[in-house]
């Protein structure tokens, strides 16, 4: 009985979804599907050429490229995006020392309240103060920006494929739409305000190209500063925002692999030992 | 009950006596898992995973304990603790890592743990109630996982409980409030986050209750094996410890490595993007999809898109569940006298060749994006899923000719047993 019902309720599952089938394989026969502008143009992101230093299970920071990479941060991106995960202290992870992360946090104003009066006024920032935010609220941050709401940068290298990737091909992706864009997707063109980036998803999008001239920051260590040298150091400054124990993380996997490799061979070892009385060889016939 | 040969508890010394008497606690563990209990000699490391479910149990508790000493489930800083949790605490990454790609490896772990089942037809009488309570397990670790990836509070938190609690929107006359009184709100809130989080927090040890009858069902009949046939002497069996506590020690070092390559090394690949960006109620992602321990039943609810008399959208949650409920009732929709598919040829093919690649397309579709030919794809799928259960494994069962079985689990090990040379019952028999 519990059979019969069972088969009739499979060939009703089965029949209703091949109903879905035909009328879906209809669709796809008779209907054009129209291929999509992002389709046809957007691009996977691919990192600078020579690869990042934290790159692979054996990587580590090149704490001067994070150096040189919050120095873009600071001087470029800050204008607009907020770090709000991240601590001015934490900056003594990037090679600073105690006194340079002091100086340093003194660069930044936060908003604070006078302890005189309570009002609330803007006071140098000190290391255990997180990174103050470019705009006072969303609807702040959306007015100066042609509506578009500049995102939070801390896990922006975690919160894309390929985030490293991902951040160096968008700054240096802008270019003009392409005349075959124009041409067979018109609608795709970019509209006021915004900016054709082939690594973007939908293509266009609404911040100006942030990183433009050679020579836009100048480096402290002297390294020369072209747009591609720029957006890697930021996009290398970015994956330590988004993971600050990137590093602390691979190499902690190594001892920890070798002690299991170790256990689970003497593991292997063991069983082996515990199961010779119990497997006899089999009776050759 | 156990085996009349299984060996008995004695205690050694004052101290384990006095507990003997007490409080027979030493000797429950050593029937449930120590010297006491007899198992058959001839299990795979298939037999494996049981084990190894455990051990990933009291892992996801051990850190889900901790991670909740500093999560708060508050939508204004529930994601801003998770960021806590990663920078500030001490190896709070580490438990994080670990819990998040635990429940991933949980599940691994319980897929082959079920389909070793499916093979082996460890369903069969008389091992029923066990089968029946790890489905019970299995959904209830379902809607565990589901709650926790809601916890971050990240976009796919969001929209993944908007959409599977929309599900429910699909029961005629009772869904939209009944969606409603579940999330304590006309969409995932404070309300429902705080809600999942305690269940989360809950649900874990009704699972580890369940997991004590599971265990407890298995001993009544005791362990099934490759062969199928049950145990009929003491040769066929072996002590758990130390035989099995050794093997499966290996079986999880194996485990473990792998298990921590990921945790180390690929620690969000099993994860999506878009959970480290915060939930935000009025931007929709792209593409929205669970966890991928989900994707199989995700892909059997999206293949339903014509509306047969009922609407698409209910014979897709009707069918989603029913592909998780149909487990139920296989004890008696697979009703032929072999267990193992060692030994049903006609059975065999249809799992290799037909439930295997089933199942391994319908985790990728579950994935897809939700346009041709994924959902094609996903229909035929789908629709051999519910035949195969429903309709081929009855049908097989009544008419297959199975292959001759071995005597007993000796014959099968050792290639001879004595009572079958002495001819006691020379003929295979079907057990």
């Amino acid at each position: 009985m519990i059979r019969l019902v069972g088969i009739l309720i499979g060939l009703g599952f089965a029949f209703v979804v091949l109903l879905s089938f035909v009328t879906g394989a209809y669709t796809a026969a008779t209907e054009e599907v129209a291929e999509t502008a992002e389709y046809a143009f957007h691009e996977e992101s691919h990192g600078p050429a020579d690869g990042y230093s934290f790159d692979g299970a054996f990587g580590t920071w090149n704490y001067a490229q994070l150096q040189r990479g919050y120095q873009v941060y600071k001087e470029v991106c800050s204008a607009c995006h907020s770090l709000n995960f991240v601590a001015l202290r934490d900056l003594g992870q990037l090679g600073y020392s105690e006194a340079q992360v002091k100086a340093e946090a003194a660069t930044w104003q936060v908003p604070g309240i006078n302890p005189d009066t309570g009002e609330t006024e803007m006071r140098q920032a000190i290391p255990t103060d997180y990174f103050p935010n470019p705009y006072p609220n969303d609807v702040a941050a959306a007015a100066a920006n042609n509506n578009a709401i500049p995102p939070d940068l801390s896990l922006m290298a975690k919160a894309r494929h390929h985030g490293s990737d991902y951040i160096y091909s968008l700054l240096t992706g802008y270019q003009e739409p392409p005349a075959r864009l124009l041409e067979e997707f018109p609608d795709a063109a970019p509209g006021p305000g915004l900016y054709y980036n082939p690594y973007f998803a939908n293509l266009n999008l609404a911040m100006a190209p942030p990183i433009t001239t050679d020579g836009q920051v100048t480096y402290a260590d002297g390294t020369e500063a072209t747009i591609s040298q720029m957006s890697a150091d930021v996009a290398a400054f970015l994956t330590w925002t988004a993971e600050p124990t990137l590093i602390k993380r691979k190499q902690t996997g190594w001892p920890v692999l070798g002690f299991l490799l170790f256990a689970t061979i003497l593991a292997w070892l063991a069983k082996k030992q515990i199961w010779s009385d119990a497997k006899p060889k089999r009776r050759k016939d | 009950m156990s085996f009349p040969w299984a060996k008995e508890y004695t205690p050694q010394n004052g101290l384990t006596k006095f507990f003997d008497e007490k409080l027979p606690l030493p000797r429950f563990v050593y029937n449930a898992v120590g010297a006491g209990y007899p198992v058959p000699r001839n299990l795979s490391y298939f037999w494996n995973f049981g084990v190894l479910a455990g051990f990933f149990l009291v892992l996801q508790i051990v850190t889900g304990v901790v991670l909740a000493m500093h999560y708060a489930s508050n939508t204004q800083v529930a994601f801003a603790s998770v960021e806590h949790i990663m920078r500030d605490v001490n190896w709070g990454w580490l438990m994080r890592y670990t819990h998040a790609n635990g429940a991933s490896f949980f599940f691994v772990v319980i897929y082959i743990h079920i389909f070793r089942g499916l093979f082996y037809a460890s369903y069969k009488p008389p091992r029923e109630m066990i089968w029946l309570i790890g489905v019970v397990i299995f959904l209830l670790m379902m809607a565990t996982a589901f709650m926790g990836y809601v916890l971050p509070w990240g976009q796919m938190s969001f929209w993944g409980a908007q959409v599977i609690t929309g599900l429910f929107e699909a029961i005629p006359l009772v869904g939209p409030p009944l969606k409603t009184w579940l999330l304590g709100g006309f969409a995932p809130d404070n309300a429902a986050l705080n809600r999942f989080f305690s269940l989360h927090f809950l649900l874990p040890f009704v699972i580890a209750g369940a997991v004590i009858l599971h265990i407890w069902a298995l001993h009544i009949p005791g362990s099934s094996n490759p062969t199928g046939v049950e145990v009929k002497g003491e040769s066929d069996t072996l002590p758990f410890h130390p035989y099995y506590t050794a093997k499966d020690g290996f079986g999880l070092g194996i485990a473990l490595l792998v298990f921590m390559t990921f945790v180390f090394f690929l620690p969000n690949t099993l994860g999506h993007p878009d959970n480290y960006i915060e939930a935000n109620p009025l931007s929709t992602p792209a593409l929205i999809v669970p966890e991928w321990y989900f994707y199989p039943f995700y892909a059997i609810l999206r293949a339903f898109t014509f509306d047969f008399i009922l609407p698409a959208k209910l014979w897709g949650v009707l069918a989603m569940f029913s592909a998780i409920l149909v487990w139920f009732f296989l004890p008696w929709l697979d009703k032929g006298p072999v267990r193992s598919g060692h030994y049903r040829p006609l059975f065999r093919k249809f799992f290799w060749f037909g439930l295997i690649p089933t199942m391994a397309m319908l985790f990728y579709l579950g994935g897809a994006p939700a346009h041709e030919p994924y959902v094609m794809l996903s229909q035929i799928f789908t629709a051999y899923y519910f035949l195969h259960f429903l309709v081929i494994l009855p049908i097989i069962s009544s008419i297959e000719r199975p292959d001759p079985l071995p005597y007993s689990i000796t014959e099968a090990v050792l290639g001879s047993d004595k009572k079958a040379v002495l001819g006691e019952n020379a003929e295979p028999v079907a057990t």
